[in-house]
């Protein structure tokens, strides 16, 4: 029994042995296979083809289609009507109340000319029309500025002509005029409508380690293997060792076949109808995944930390759950106030990530300094997280059960 | 050989092992006999080092717990208290984990393991996933899997709990044969017919205590009690916790 001649082969197989039986036991795990390879990396391509397919069916239907707005006195002003259809509004007949019928949406717009409108426009006086529209109704904001435009492009153009027949130049009304410049490139528009894409990694990258990270501690107590197995010839860092390499490489499937599902997803949404351009192959790919890297192992360590502070499977599963919210966080803090990114914010995990990944997708790419930071950054934190789960699995309330 | 030397662990205000010592020899059964919550389990958990003893050492095989508890993990087959299986894993599979665990190479595995399935009675239910096992097949293998690297010390808390007749039968010849082959069996119990029946000497602990360590004869002779379920209330002064 001389145990001590086989202590170097113990020292490499122990690793080894505990990452093989959690991913071959995993496998066989119905549950979370489809969280890790299915409904985790789809959910985030398919939600994004199913909001472009909306805001671009919408955008193009309201630019194209004729736009049918119920005018009241629509007698009054006949050359205004006449505008109108040829910007392509087809006036219906005027409704009996247009307030209740906006509120109601029975109408996007309705348009009202009073009926001195005739007078007062052959006086040379400034008559008004009424747009009457909810503003609440985001739906409808598209054809009331369409109404509204036309109707001022008319009033500019009768203005001008009013002008000329008095013999004065058009400029003389309009000294300043406001000429629009847009700078932002066919990417960066593209990336503002893909900046919850960020978000979509973080938590597939979440969702494809987080049931792993529950059965490999909370749940294994539950089921009360956690003693026998500690009582092996092994230290427990090893066995979390073993662990967390079987949580990060689900976690690494699940975001490879997002990008790839992205990838292909990039290829059929017809970015160029709204004006934008997107680029989410090989390069890309390539890159957010170096850039999730660090982040990987930090998830996993905090997953399994959450779930080894749990009693029970359900109550780690809930804990897990709240720390669901947490990647969110930089997302929400970048969509609601729009922070100019400062260097040290790369060194920030998550954050950075976040950072980095619209950086590439708005075309600008990563520079060095920025992957750097960013890969130190969440290294230095994913390093503390393994160390501070390290120390809770040395506690010896862990093991036991009940 | 396993050795234990004055025992304290406490849990918050309560005491639950207090001065425990023993010696559980090679070559014979010793029995931990006590009513729940006397800190059987308790005594056995700082054995295999899965607890540190706020006082008292451990010896098994000479080897000092708090020097090297690896060591001392290494010379000890233990079925826990807490025997839950990998329910996706088959009996083979989960045997194999813990047998790659203890560093066992992959041929002296092989004859291991299937020596044991057939000291077990089990190659029925070897490769079958070991979720809705019965409580005996549950045992066998969690038996299996303890005894996987041939140690010369098994520790065994409880090992009839839950067990049918004939499954405990069964165990008991196991245990008997453990012994045959030289190895020291240590094993908790609350069932006096069984520790009777089976071991070489018994260690009784109340409260935290030892209260005897005895052969079965010289417990019965001490007490005055033919029976030795009349003996052990005797000694331990209370029915409390006591199960036939």
């Amino acid at each position: 029994m001389n145990m001590k001649t086989t202590t170097p082969i113990m020292r490499t197989r122990a690793f080894v042995t505990v990452f093989m039986k959690e991913v071959r036991e995993n496998l066989r795990d119905r549950r979370t296979i489809t969280s890790a390879f299915l409904t985790g990396p789809l959910l985030g391509p398919i939600i994004m083809v199913m909001l472009l397919n909306i805001t671009l069916n919408r955008q193009l239907d309201k630019a194209e289609k004729p736009l049918p707005v119920p005018v009241s006195g629509a007698e009054y002003a006949p050359n205004l009507i006449n505008a109108l259809k040829a910007e392509g509004i087809v006036p219906k007949p005027a409704i009996a109340n247009p307030e209740l019928a906006v509120r109601k949406q029975d109408a996007d717009v309705v348009l009202r000319i009073s009926p001195d409108y005739a007078t007062a426009w052959r006086k040379g006086e400034a008559v008004q029309v009424e747009l009457i529209y909810d503003s609440s109704q985001r739906d409808a904001n598209a054809s009331v500025d369409r109404l509204s435009s036309v109707v001022e492009t008319y009033a500019r153009q009768q203005g001008a002509m009013r002008l000329v027949s008095r013999g004065l130049s058009p400029s003389t009304a309009w000294p300043v005029v406001a000429a629009k410049r847009d700078q932002a490139t066919a990417q960066a528009r593209a990336a503002l409508v893909f900046s919850i894409l960020p978000y979509f990694f973080v938590l597939t990258v979440f969702m494809g380690g987080m049931y792993l990270a529950i059965d490999l501690t909370a749940g294994e107590r539950e089921r009360q293997s956690l003693e026998p197995l500690f009582a092996n010839p092994v230290p427990r860092w090893k066995i979390l060792a073993g662990k967390l390499g079987a949580i990060c490489t689900f976690s690494a499937a699940s975001l490879l076949i997002s990008l790839v599902a992205f990838g292909v997803v990039g290829r059929f949404v017809p970015t160029e109808k709204l004006g934008m351009e997107l680029n989410l192959g090989l390069g890309f790919s390539g890159q957010v995944l170096l850039l999730m890297l660090p982040l990987i192992v930090l998830l996993a360590a905090l997953q399994s930390m959450v779930a080894a502070f749990a009693k029970s499977y359900r109550e780690a599963q809930m804990y897990v759950s709240l720390l669901m919210f947490v990647p969110i966080l930089p997302s929400i803090l970048l969509s609601t106030m729009p922070i100019k990114a400062q260097g040290w914010m790369y060194a920030v995990p998550l954050l950075g990530q976040h950072l980095g990944i619209m950086q590439l997708l708005r075309g600008d790419g990563v520079t060095p300094e920025q992957l750097g930071l960013c890969l130190i950054g969440s290294l230095a934190a994913s390093v503390l997280g393994v160390l501070v789960t390290a120390r809770l699995y040395r506690s010896e309330r862990l093991a036991i059960s009940g | 050989m396993i050795e234990v030397r004055d025992l304290h662990k406490a849990f918050g205000t309560v005491k639950a092992v207090d001065g425990v010592s023993f010696k559980a020899r090679d070559g014979e059964i010793t029995g931990l006999l006590g009513p729940n919550g006397a800190g059987k389990t308790t005594t056995l958990r700082m054995l295999y080092t899965l607890m540190t003893p706020d006082r008292g050492q451990v010896l098994v095989d000479g080897i000092d717990a708090a020097q090297d508890a690896l060591a001392v993990r290494r010379e000890l087959g233990v079925l826990p208290d807490a025997r839950g299986l990998y329910k996706r894993l088959t009996a083979r599979e989960n045997i194999d984990y813990f047998a790659r665990l203890h560093g066992l190479p992959e041929d002296l595995l092989d004859s291991r393991r299937e020596a044991l399935v057939k000291a077990l009675d089990m190659a029925d239910i070897a490769d079958r996933r070991t979720e809705g096992f019965s409580q005996g097949q549950r045992v066998k293998t969690a038996i299996a899997r303890a005894l996987i690297h041939d140690p010369r010390n098994v520790i065994l808390d409880e090992p009839t709990n839950g067990l049918d007749v004939m499954a405990t039968r069964g165990l008991r010849q196991f245990m008997q044969h453990l012994k045959s082959e030289g190895r020291c069996v240590l094993f908790s119990s609350h069932i006096m017919q069984e520790v009777g029946a089976l071991c070489d000497r018994i260690v009784v602990i109340a409260n935290g205590r030892v209260v005897a360590d005895e052969t079965p004869a010289a417990l019965r002779e001490q007490t005055g009690e033919a029976n030795l379920e009349d003996a052990f209330v005797k000694i331990i002064g209370s029915e409390e916790g006591l199960a036939a």
